[in-house]
């Protein structure tokens, strides 16, 4: 197997793109994709000051190198969600990742800055887990954004997850999600600018890039994501990028050349009338004078005693078992 | 040789010589999902894998949202 580029020895394939890479040209590859999603969608100026969403994930270790890579000024924010020891082990892969490259990490603690956890917030809000972390997560990413005068928030979200989550909203018909499902989300009402660069590249290049770049990451998934449904949306749609290579890109590049525009006015409706929160300030959709989601439920969270991620995975199986059972009668 | 799988993580032993595709497809991982890696190096998929050799197979998807 050679390299498409120099003819030397390949170490991936990529049927999607009908070639095989060496190290060097497949990394060449990656960085002209992002620089071309970041042209393309007007994501990053060279003079931005830019603040990563970090896990300790393949995704947003590869965007934050890529960026610093790109010369982009670029520090970093991680949230400690008290999932146990998968939390613990993600933190140490991101603060060895800031440390090895001299690069500016913040971290935030929910349970020392916010008296509560993810297991805890899901048994209180009865909710599936990824609901509580991801509104606390955007809420703390936004807050940080806006307090430390960032310009733009980068994510790692890459082509699989985009296309997973196209998959699910196509699926209810969420007109309003779909309208919303941009690459860019710009500066508006006190929210600040969120970028997603990884778009044009899927989960297997990301996973690449950290294997070829000596990246360490947490490759064991979140024990609260086990099963959910996004997971199950990007098993189906590598069953038919199999079969058919190219069908993820297509299916979300082509949604945002085609169908996107077609949306546009539906998008430009909506959350036009947002009013600060009385508690924190952050700007909430709900009424004048209204608390915004993330300090309900903070004040919910913090006043129930902390609960094991262990409680929440079995009371989470053994839902799925009854819902399993109920189906098959 | 060794085989390394995640999540859970655990060790399998394949007898005798394979290539990186006959190994997924026997033990029945999508190609899109995961990467093979050999002494901290990708493997393409016609390589061939040596009886004695130490290969991790690490998935790539991941759920939360």
């Amino acid at each position: 197997m050679k390299c498409r580029t120099c003819r030397g020895p390949a170490i991936i394939e990529l049927p999607r793109h009908n070639a095989n890479f060496c190290a060097e040209h497949f990394l060449q590859m990656c960085r002209r994709q992002v620089e071309k999603a970041i042209h393309d969608h007007d994501m990053l100026q060279k003079t931005d000051r830019v603040l990563v969403a970090v896990s300790g994930g393949k995704d947003s270790l590869a965007v934050w190198d890529m960026l610093v890579e790109l010369g982009y000024q670029a520090d970093g924010l991680y949230i400690a969600l008290g999932i146990g020891e998968y939390s613990e082990e993600s933190r140490e892969y991101t603060e060895r990742f800031a440390q090895e490259r001299n690069l500016k990490l913040t971290v935030v603690s929910l349970r020392d800055d916010y008296g509560y956890d993810i297991p805890t917030a899901t048994k209180v809000t009865g909710r599936v887990p990824c609901s509580a972390c991801g509104m606390s997560k955007r809420h703390l990413f936004d807050k940080a954004a806006v307090d430390g005068g960032y310009d733009v928030v980068v994510t790692g979200h890459n082509l699989d997850d985009e296309a997973a989550v196209l998959f699910g909203n196509a699926l209810r018909w969420d007109v309003e999600y779909l309208a919303r499902q941009l690459p860019v989300l710009p500066s508006r009402h006190g929210f600040p600018k969120k970028v997603k660069p990884l778009i044009r590249l899927t989960e297997r290049e990301m996973a690449a890039w950290c294997v070829i770049r000596g990246i360490d990451y947490i490759v064991e998934e979140c024990p609260m994501a086990e099963g959910n449904r996004h997971i199950g949306y990007k098993e189906v749609l590598n069953l038919l990028e199999e079969k058919s290579p190219g069908t993820k890109s297509s299916y979300y590049l082509g949604f945002l050349d085609r169908m996107a525009p077609v949306l546009a006015a539906i998008a430009a409706t909506g959350a036009d009338s947002v009013t600060p929160c009385i508690q924190c300030g952050a700007p909430t959709g709900g009424e004048e004078g209204s608390v915004c989601a993330f300090c309900r439920l903070v004040e919910r969270s913090a006043a129930h005693e902390p609960v094991s991620v262990e409680l929440i995975r079995k009371k989470s199986r053994s839902q799925k078992r009854v819902q399993a059972e109920a189906s098959k009668k | 040789m060794k085989v390394i799988l995640r999540n859970p993580r655990r060790e399998i032993e394949i007898e005798g010589r394979r290539r990186v595709h006959a190994l997924l497809v026997e033990l029945g991982l999508p190609r899109e999902s995961h990467l093979v890696i050999r002494n901290g190096t990708l493997v393409p998929g016609d390589e061939e894998l040596d009886k004695d050799d130490v290969i991790e197979i690490r998935p790539v998807i991941s759920g939360g949202f």
